[in-house]
């Protein structure tokens, strides 16, 4: 093949042009500031940094963090993947409403959702009464930091499911019913598997958002230390004593607990895959 | 066609300096709103009688401790009102942009009005809640945002400590042993003190809100429709908020001169007077015997008295691991 003929076939202007952009912004806009916070982190002691990390209260706080976006996360995959469905395949008037009422968590400012959430769930609120009948405390709890978790990560599941089920014929369906299949065999052989990757992915997005969440959370968590506090407020606690390299070691140990647990669910994810394929 | 563009734009150009002379950046912390949009254009008229120019003052509010870090990081304050000492301090310290000994440069260790801290209760006082000590019984809430977080939570903090000593005849494990206690009874710990006041009168929770004499009038007259009172507490502290020139960005803006009118105005009957309808207390005697009606007699004590200066205060209570961090060590 000739130089022309490959030139030819690129859609992009160049390999050169694309790749230095491409750099260019990863460099600035990712590897730039990221660098910064592991330069800002690796100037604490070690001693200092071994005692923020034995902290039980610090532990309390990564523990809370994770446990709840992961929850949220796992949560949001069913009900993400059923709103998906029915705005994908079924026809009702307002499906365009519901379908753009998706978005609005992305288009919300977070610390509005969490007043609001939070307005909500309060015991003689809305929602807080009747669950308070039942013993349930949603606000100033654990619980309410799942809730606030949940809102905001529910579209990246919906929105990225959602494509993919456009694009699956339901012929295939209707073709396992026609061939004897139960409506539990075509949900589980036929409908999810091609839909794995984009759960995983949407929940991966879900999660990374929901251990980053700061705005929502702070609202409706009660930020009890030991119960209900969320690493971001360790971190702008840190801030606020002007002790920026203990905030950038906090963050940039988020940073590689969650770029070890997206590694981990990309893993899953190609292993299922590879098991369905 | 494009000579009236032009000769718009670079008129702009050149109004956009001489206009920029005559604003003024006042950077305050949370609560003060409601009281700088009364006093600014006060001091715009006076500034306008006295020197014939037209002033405008522009007024940031935030956090206390996030709008000082706003300084250090570059916003071009000509003054900042914060509430507490430290959080000035550290512009001295962290951007050398005011200069050290700032405290002394104005009238009252640039303290030109004071509050108190006073407690909220529901309408009744249901759980009769009279006194610190109250704030430990069972079954009660009490509502205070987080001192590391926010700098109207550290003079909560300051008067209840300050009463616990009282109590135990400065014996410190024992204050320290209250304030534990004390803090097993707040079970939601805001970020800021406002933050606090609508979870308190909005949000129905809690028994009792620790607040500034302000945010509780706040509280009593506007969000709690006639549903919370004020309880005096027997022993409060008397909290100073402090204002400075910025130095460095005066000197860089050439407007030292205005800055330091401004804020000596703050000194003036006029402006006293602002200050107290906003429930600030004022320094000028005359004017608080004026609003004797809002302001109740409260027994008080200065900081210094109980606690010693503020940079020493910081780091013992405020300090990472310090006594607040110790309150919250399990097994406490």
């Amino acid at each position: 093949m000739t130089p022309t003929t490959l030139r030819k076939r690129r859609v992009l202007p160049g390999f050169g042009l694309s790749l230095g952009v491409t750099l260019t912004y990863f460099g600035l806009i990712v590897l730039l500031p990221v660098t910064g916070l592991l330069a800002k982190a690796a100037t604490v002691p070690p001693d200092l940094a071994w005692r923020l990390f034995t902290d039980p209260r610090t532990l309390a706080a990564f523990r809370v963090s994770f446990v709840a976006s992961g929850l949220a996360a796992l949560i949001s995959v069913p009900i993400g993947v059923l709103l998906a469905w029915v705005l994908e395949r079924y026809r009702f008037p307002g499906r365009r409403l519901l379908d753009a009422a998706v978005d609005l968590p992305f288009a919300l400012p977070t610390a509005v959702a969490g007043i609001a959430l939070t307005t909500l769930y309060v015991p003689d609120g809305w929602l807080g009464t009747p669950l308070a009948m039942l013993g349930i405390n949603v606000a100033y709890t654990p619980l309410g930091i799942g809730v606030a978790l949940l809102f905001v990560g529910l579209p990246f599941v919906v929105r990225t499911v959602q494509p993919v089920l456009a694009g699956l014929d339901p012929a295939a369906g209707e073709a396992a019913l026609i061939l004897g299949a139960s409506p539990w065999q075509i949900v589980s052989r036929v409908i999810l598997p091609p839909l794995v990757p984009a759960i995983t992915t949407g929940a991966a997005l879900a999660f990374a958002r929901a251990v980053g969440e700061y705005g929502s959370v702070i609202f409706i968590a009660g930020n009890r230390p030991m119960v209900s506090e969320i690493v971001p407020l360790l971190i702008v606690t840190r801030l606020e004593q002007y002790d920026n390299p203990g905030a950038a070691l906090l963050g940039a140990a988020m940073l590689v607990i969650s770029l070890l647990l997206l590694l981990l669910i990309d893993r899953m994810r190609r292993e299922v895959v590879a098991r369905h394929a | 066609m494009r000579l009236p563009v032009l000769t718009a734009l670079l008129a702009l150009l050149l109004a956009g300096p001489a206009s920029a002379q005559t604003t003024l950046l006042n950077v305050s912390y949370d609560p003060t709103r409601e009281l700088y949009a009364a006093i600014n254009p006060a001091f715009a008229k006076a500034w306008k009688a006295a020197t014939g120019k037209d002033v405008t003052v522009r007024a940031s509010h935030g956090g206390s401790g996030a709008q000082a870090r706003a300084v250090i990081d570059g916003l071009e304050a000509d003054v900042v009102t914060l509430a507490l000492q430290s959080d000035i301090d550290a512009i001295v310290d962290r951007g050398a942009m005011v200069a050290p000994g700032w405290r002394d440069r104005l009238p009252n260790r640039s303290v030109p009005y004071t509050s108190t801290i006073l407690f909220v209760v529901r309408k009744g006082n249901p759980k009769g809640i009279h006194d610190w000590g109250d704030l430990i019984k069972p079954g009660v809430s009490v509502i205070t945002p987080n001192p590391k977080t926010s700098g109207g939570a550290r003079w909560n903090y300051l008067a209840a400590m300050g009463w616990a000593l009282k109590a135990n005849q400065g014996d410190q494990a024992k204050a320290q042993a209250y304030m534990t206690a004390l803090f097993k009874h707040v079970p939601i710990l805001d970020t800021g003190a406002r933050g606090s006041t609508i979870t308190f009168a909005q949000r129905n929770q809690g028994d009792v809100l620790l607040a500034w004499e302000d945010d509780a009038n706040l509280a009593v007259r506007q969000l709690g429709r006639n549903n919370l009172e004020i309880v005096v507490p027997s022993l409060s502290i008397v909290a100073e908020p402090v204002v400075a020139v910025v130095d460095k960005v005066v000197d860089k803006r050439g407007s030292r001169a205005l800055a330091e009118a401004y804020l000596r105005f703050l000194w003036t009957p006029e402006a006293q007077e602002i200050a107290a309808r906003h429930f600030y207390r004022p320094l000028d005697p005359a004017i608080l015997a004026r609003h004797a009606d809002v302001f109740p007699k409260v027994t008080t004590f200065g900081i210094t008295e109980v606690f010693g200066e503020w940079p020493e205060v910081q780091r013992v209570h405020f300090g990472d691991g310090g006594v607040f961090d110790q309150i919250y060590k399990p097994g406490q």
